[in-house]
C-alpha cells in the first residue's frame, strides 16, 4: 500500500534513503542539496538506520570516501550540488572508470559567475561525459521513483556504473508537494541487497583497484566501459518494467506526451516540463497538434528512441536549461539533432536556451516556443537555430 | 619480542620484485618495511595516491602488492582511506567479516600527495578520527613529474620549478613540518624516521602506527636518487647522514609525548649530507657559502626545539 504524503524534493529521497538504508554516506553541505543530508544525519541520531554517516571536508573527498567503501564492498551514496558537482569532476570520472555504482544525488543548481544558488543544469551537464548515469525527474514523485530504481540500475552486473539521479535545485529540492510513498519493507525488497562480485575486503582473495592503464590497455578499459553505457540502456528499461509491476507507476527514457500526432513538439526535461505540458494542452485546444518530450535519461542518451518519437514533426524546439558556450547551441540540442542525422525527413529543429539560474519559465513562455515552431511550418523559414529567451533586452 | 631483522626478512614478501621503481629508489624499501609491520596473519588494504609508487607498482595487468590495495587520484588517499574503513566498520559489524580477522587501513602518498594536494584530505580524515595509518613517504619534491618543488623540498634544494642559476641559489623557502601539523591534530601516534641501521626503528614504529587504534602517521624522509642526484647505492649513507645531521630528527609522538628514538653521538655538519647530493651541488660554489650556514643555523634552530619537547 502507497503512503500518501508531502514532502519537498530533498526530503522525498531522504526518505528513499531512509528506506534503502544504505551503508555509507559521506556528506558535504551546499545549497540546495544540503537537506538531504541534514535529514539523512536525524535518522541516523534517531536510530532508524545504521549507515556510516561521514561528514567530510569538501565534496571531493565525500566522492572519494563512496570510491573507497564501494570497492571496499559496501552501497556508498553522496548528494551535492553546483560547484559541489564540479569539485567532485576528478573523481566523477575515476567512479565511472573503477566501474563503482555509487549513488549520488544531484539538487541542479546553476555554476558560479555570477554566483547563484538557483536552478539550471550547468552542473549536471557539465558532467554528462563523467561516465555517471542520469536520470531526471519533473517533480518530487519522479525524483523518489529514480532514486527507488537508482542502486539496481547502477549495480546490474551488465552495468555496474555509478549513477546521478537529478533534481531541479528550489524547485523540486524545496518545494512541497503530494506524493505517494512506498512501505519501507517494498522498498528494501525491490531495491535488494548489494553483493558485489570482487571488492577489497573480500575474505577469499583479496583485489587490486585503480592500476595505471598503459597505452596497451587503456582503450580496452574505455571501450568495455562505454559497453557498460550501452547495456544500461535495456537494464533501465527492465528496472522501469519491475517497477510499474511492483509499484504501478510507468517510466522509460522519457516521457512523450501528446506527441502520436503531434506537429511541432518542444523536448525539455525537468520541471519545466510541466510548464510546457500545460502550454501543449492551450494549444491542442485551440486545434494545434502540440506535443512535448521530456527526457527523464540524460545519459545512456536514448538517441534512436528519440528519433522515433520526433521524426514525424513538422518543427522541433529543443530547451536548454544550461548554456554550453558552443557558439551554436546547448548540449541537449546537440544530442538531440544528432540522434536525428540519419532520419531520413528530418522537422526543422531550433534550439532555446532558457530558465538559466532560476530564471522563471512561464505557460506564456511556453506558449511562444510553440507559436515560433507554427511560424516554422508556415513560412518553411527556421530562423536564427540558437537563440536565448527571457533575458532582458541590451547588454 | 625483540626485533630481529633475520627473522623479519624471513616472512612472506607483501611487496613483490618486479616492480618499475628505480635503482636506488627510498619508497620500494618502505611499502617492504610497511608491510612487514603488519603482522602475518592479519590482511592490509592500501590506499595509494597517485605517484611513482603508484605508476610504478600497480601498472595493469600486474601489481605488486600481495595485499588489497586502491588508487583513485592524487589529492584524496586519506578520504578514500576514509571510506575503506568505514565499510570495513560496516562489514564487521554485519557479520560479513569474522570477529577475529584484522584488516588493516593503510595510506601510502609522496610527499606531494600528503604535505601538498592531499593536505586537505588528510586533515579531514585525522580530525573524523578514522582507524588508519598514513604512510608519507617523503622524497622532498615531485618526483613523479621530475623534481618540481613542493612544500616538503628543503630550502636551497635545487628543483625544476626552483633551479640553482646566477640568480638563484635553490628553493626560497624551508621545508613544512608536516610532522609537527599532524601533532597539532591530536593524533594518537605520529612519528619520524627513515632508512637506516637494521630498519628496527621504522618497523617498530610502523607496528606501532599500525596497531594504534585511531589516525595514526608515519613519515619517512624517502631519498630519490633521481630528484636528489645521489650515486644509487648510497642511498643509506645519505639517509644515514640526514639523521647524523640532525636534518631529519628521528621521533615518536605518543598521546602528545615526545620521545626521541636516535640521537647522534656526534652531531654532524650539515655538508655531510648536502655534499653527496647533486640538488645542493651550487651552495659549495664559490660565494655561496652563505647558504650552508643558513642551512645549519635552521637545523641547530629546529633541532633544539624538538630536544625541548622530548625533555
Amino acid at each position: 500500500m502507497s503512503i500518501r504524503e508531502r514532502l519537498s524534493g530533498n526530503e522525498a529521497i531522504a526518505t528513499a534513503m531512509r528506506q534503502i538504508n544504505p551503508d555509507v554516506f559521506a556528506m558535504f553541505p551546499i545549497t540546495p542539496s544540503t537537506e538531504i543530508p541534514q535529514y539523512y544525519a536525524q535518522y541516523v541520531a534517531d536510530g532508524k538506520v545504521d549507515t556510516e554517516f561521514i561528514c567530510v571536508e569538501s565534496e571531493h573527498s565525500a566522492m572519494s570516501a563512496c570510491l573507497g567503501a564501494e570497492a571496499a564492498g559496501v552501497r556508498a551514496v553522496t548528494a551535492t550540488s553546483s560547484a559541489g558537482l564540479s569539485y567532485m569532476n576528478e573523481v566523477l570520472y575515476v567512479a565511472g572508470s573503477l566501474r563503482l555504482p555509487v549513488v549520488l544525488a544531484v539538487s541542479c543548481r546553476a555554476l558560479t559567475g555570477p554566483i547563484n544558488i538557483n536552478h539550471d543544469y550547468s552542473d549536471s551537464f557539465a558532467e554528462r561525459d563523467s561516465g555517471f548515469i542520469q536520470l531526471y525527474g519533473e517533480n518530487n514523485q519522479e525524483v523518489y521513483d529514480n532514486y527507488l530504481m537508482a542502486h539496481r540500475i547502477a549495480e546490474h552486473p551488465d552495468v555496474r556504473l555509478p549513477l546521478m539521479v537529478c533534481e531541479d535545485g528550489f524547485i523540486t529540492s524545496h518545494a512541497i508537494e503530494n506524493i505517494e510513498l512506498e512501505e519501507d519493507a517494498a522498498v528494501k525488497a525491490f531495491v535488494g541487497e548489494y553483493k558485489p562480485e570482487n571488492y577489497l575486503l573480500k575474505e577469499e582473495n583479496p583485489l587490486a583497484v585503480g592500476p595505471y592503464g598503459v597505452s596497451a590497455y587503456y582503450m580496452e578499459a574505455r571501450v568495455a566501459q562505454a559497453h557498460a553505457m550501452m547495456n544500461a540502456k535495456r537494464v533501465i528499461l527492465d528496472v522501469a518494467a519491475d517497477f510499474e509491476k511492483t509499484f504501478g507507476r510507468k517510466y522509460g527514457f522519457f516521457e512523450a506526451y501528446k506527441m502520436d500526432d503531434a506537429e511541432v513538439a518542444m523536448v525539455i526535461m525537468g520541471s519545466s516540463a510541466g510548464t510546457a505540458k500545460v502550454a501543449a494542452d492551450e494549444l491542442r485546444a485551440a486545434g494545434i497538434k502540440a506535443g512535448v518530450v521530456k527526457i527523464r535519461v540524460f545519459r545512456p542518451f536514448p538517441g534512436e528512441e528519440l528519433a522515433e518519437v520526433l521524426k514525424n514533426c513538422k518543427a522541433v524546439a529543443v530547451m536548454d536549461k544550461s548554456e554550453g558556450f558552443s557558439a551554436c547551441g546547448g548540449p541537449l540540442f546537440a544530442e538531440t539533432a544528432g540522434a536525428m542525422i540519419n532520419l531520413d525527413n528530418r522537422p526543422k529543429m531550433i534550439d532555446i536556451v532558457f530558465g538559466l539560474g532560476g530564471r522563471d519559465f512561464t505557460v506564456n513562455a511556453a506558449k511562444s516556443v510553440f507559436e515560433r515552431l507554427i511560424d516554422i511550418v508556415k513560412t518553411g523559414e527556421t530562423g536564427p537555430v540558437y537563440t536565448h529567451m527571457g533575458q532582458r533586452e541590451g547588454r | 619480542m625483540a626485533y630481529n631483522l633475520k627473522e623479519e626478512m624471513n616472512k612472506e614478501e607483501r611487496f613483490h620484485s618486479g616492480h618499475r621503481l628505480c635503482a636506488g629508489c627510498g619508497a620500494g624499501i618502505v611499502c617492504r618495511a610497511m608491510m612487514r609491520a603488519v603482522d602475518p596473519g592479519d590482511r592490509a588494504v592500501i590506499c595509494n595516491a597517485t605517484g611513482c609508487l603508484e605508476v610504478s607498482s600497480f601498472q595493469y595487468p600486474y601489481t605488486a602488492w600481495e595485499d588489497s590495495y586502491i588508487h583513485t587520484a592524487f589529492e584524496n588517499a586519506s578520504a578514500t582511506a576514509s571510506g575503506v574503513e568505514s565499510a570495513y566498520k560496516v562489514l564487521k559489524r554485519k557479520g560479513k567479516i569474522a570477529e577475529d580477522k584484522n584488516v588493516k587501513i593503510l595510506a601510502i602518498g609522496g610527499d606531494g600527495g600528503t604535505y601538498d594536494i592531499g593536505f586537505q584530505s588528510l586533515s579531514g580524515a585525522l580530525e573524523r578520527g578514522h582507524d588508519f595509518t598514513y604512510f608519507c613517504y617523503d622524497n622532498n619534491a615531485y618526483m613523479n613529474t621530475g623534481t618540481q618543488r613542493s612544500s616538503a623540498t628543503p630550502r636551497f634544494a635545487s628543483a625544476t620549478t626552483t633551479p640553482a642559476g646566477v640568480e638563484s641559489v635553490g628553493k626560497k623557502q624551508v621545508q613544512k613540518d608536516l610532522t609537527q601539523i599532524v601533532v597539532a591534530h591530536g593524533s594518537p601516534y605520529v612519528a619520524q624516521t627513515t632508512l637506516f641501521g637494521n630498519m628496527k626503528d621504522f618497523h617498530e614504529k610502523a607496528h606501532r602506527a599500525i596497531y594504534t587504534e585511531g589516525p595514526t602517521f608515519v613519515n619517512v624522509l624517502t631519498p630519490c636518487p633521481r630528484g636528489w642526484n645521489y650515486k644509487t647505492e648510497d642511498i643509506l649513507a645519505i639517509c644515514k647522514a640526514a639523521i647524523d645531521t640532525c636534518v631529519w630528527p628521528i621521533y615518536e609522538v605518543v598521546e602528545g609525548e615526545y620521545r626521541l628514538t636516535y640521537e647522534p653521538k656526534n652531531k654532524l655538519p650539515i655538508e655531510e649530507f648536502m655534499r653527496p647530493q647533486g640538488r645542493f651541488a651550487h651552495c659549495f660554489k664559490p660565494g655561496n657559502e652563505w647558504t650552508i650556514e643558513a642551512a645549519q643555523e635552521y637545523v641547530d634552530k629546529k633541532w633544539e626545539e624538538l630536544l625541548a619537547k622530548c625533555r
